[in-house]
């Protein structure tokens, strides 16, 4: 994909399909080690051990009911194009992980994109499923750096009677994202 | 024209899929990026590229393109030339670039 986080939008979306109440989004960043982590894990219906065989073939794929199509192949040979690597793991009936690792000096690298919106938009389409989204960075120092969006916690401070897809819930996810990015890159936020 | 007449025209080398050599072209695309030839390469299009993995199959066979010309002479992976042979999608071989070879298909179309 043009951007790393349209990968993750459709990695979420076999989530979904496979029936998760909960999609865990991990984006990690290790300037000294030059390494981007993406992770996504869900407690989905999970796949057999044949399907995980599979789940990087995209003719198997594509030839099943199960839409997974070329998502998971061109995530794998994204990462696996920039000297990285791809792993993903499933249990019948616990869920699935899949994540990759790139090497962002690769001039195979492809941009992360804007992966704020990608998880802004996965809340406001999905209100009743539940998303925690983790951003981590290493800087070249060695600090640590991260922060989380959680939408059971934004779920309890609304008080039930709010959905998540309202129009304020969602400006305010899209701000907290914003904020706490640049606060992460060490950047001031504008305005 | 048919893929088998374009090939014979521009020199290509038939790697695999020789089932499909009769496809028809009427356009040509080209692209690397394979995510973004899925969404834009052409029913009927020739498409010129220099991946030749499994997943270049899967978008040749997704977006229905005739055939594929590995420019270059990029190698085919062994299990993409199986899929192609499976599913009868040609795939060609040439040594010109991409823009040498464009310009040959544009001649003969």
């Amino acid at each position: 994909m043009r951007e790393l986080s349209l990968n993750v939008m459709d990695i979420a979306q076999n989530s979904i399909s496979a029936g998760a109440s909960l999609i865990t989004v991990t984006v990690e960043e290790d300037l000294g080690g030059d390494t981007l982590s993406i992770s996504i894990s869900d407690n989905g219906r999970g796949m057999t051990p044949e399907q995980v065989e599979h789940v990087t073939d995209p003719f198997f794929t594509t030839r099943t009911t199960r839409s997974v199509g070329l998502g998971v192949p061109l995530f794998k040979m994204e990462a696996e194009m920039t000297g990285g690597s791809f792993g993903i793991q499933s249990e019948l009936g616990v869920g699935t992980t899949t994540w990759a690792v790139f090497k962002p000096s690769s001039v195979d690298m492809i941009p992360l994109g804007d992966i704020n919106d990608t998880i802004s938009m996965l809340v406001l389409c999905n209100p009743d499923l539940d998303f925690v989204f983790q951003r981590k960075l290493v800087t070249h120092q060695g600090e640590q750096r991260e922060f989380a969006l959680k939408t059971t916690e934004l779920r309890e401070a609304l008080g039930g009677d709010v959905p998540l897809n309202a129009p304020d819930v969602t400006l305010w996810i899209k701000e907290y994202l914003t904020e706490n990015t640049a606060e992460l890159s060490g950047i001031q936020p504008e305005g | 024209m048919t893929i088998n007449d374009l090939a014979q025209a521009c020199c290509w080398k038939l790697l695999a899929g020789e089932d499909g050599i009769d496809n028809l072209v009427d356009g040509c695309y080209v692209g690397d990026l394979l995510s973004w030839v899925m969404g834009r390469a052409q029913s009927g299009n020739v498409w010129l590229t220099v991946m030749g993995n499994l997943n270049a199959i899967a978008v040749a066979a997704l977006a229905d393109t005739s055939g594929i010309v590995l420019c270059e002479d990029a190698a085919l992976d062994q299990d993409a030339k199986k899929r192609a042979d499976m599913q009868g999608i040609p795939v060609f071989s040439c040594p010109e670039n991409l823009y040498q070879t464009a310009i040959k298909v544009y001649e003969q179309l």
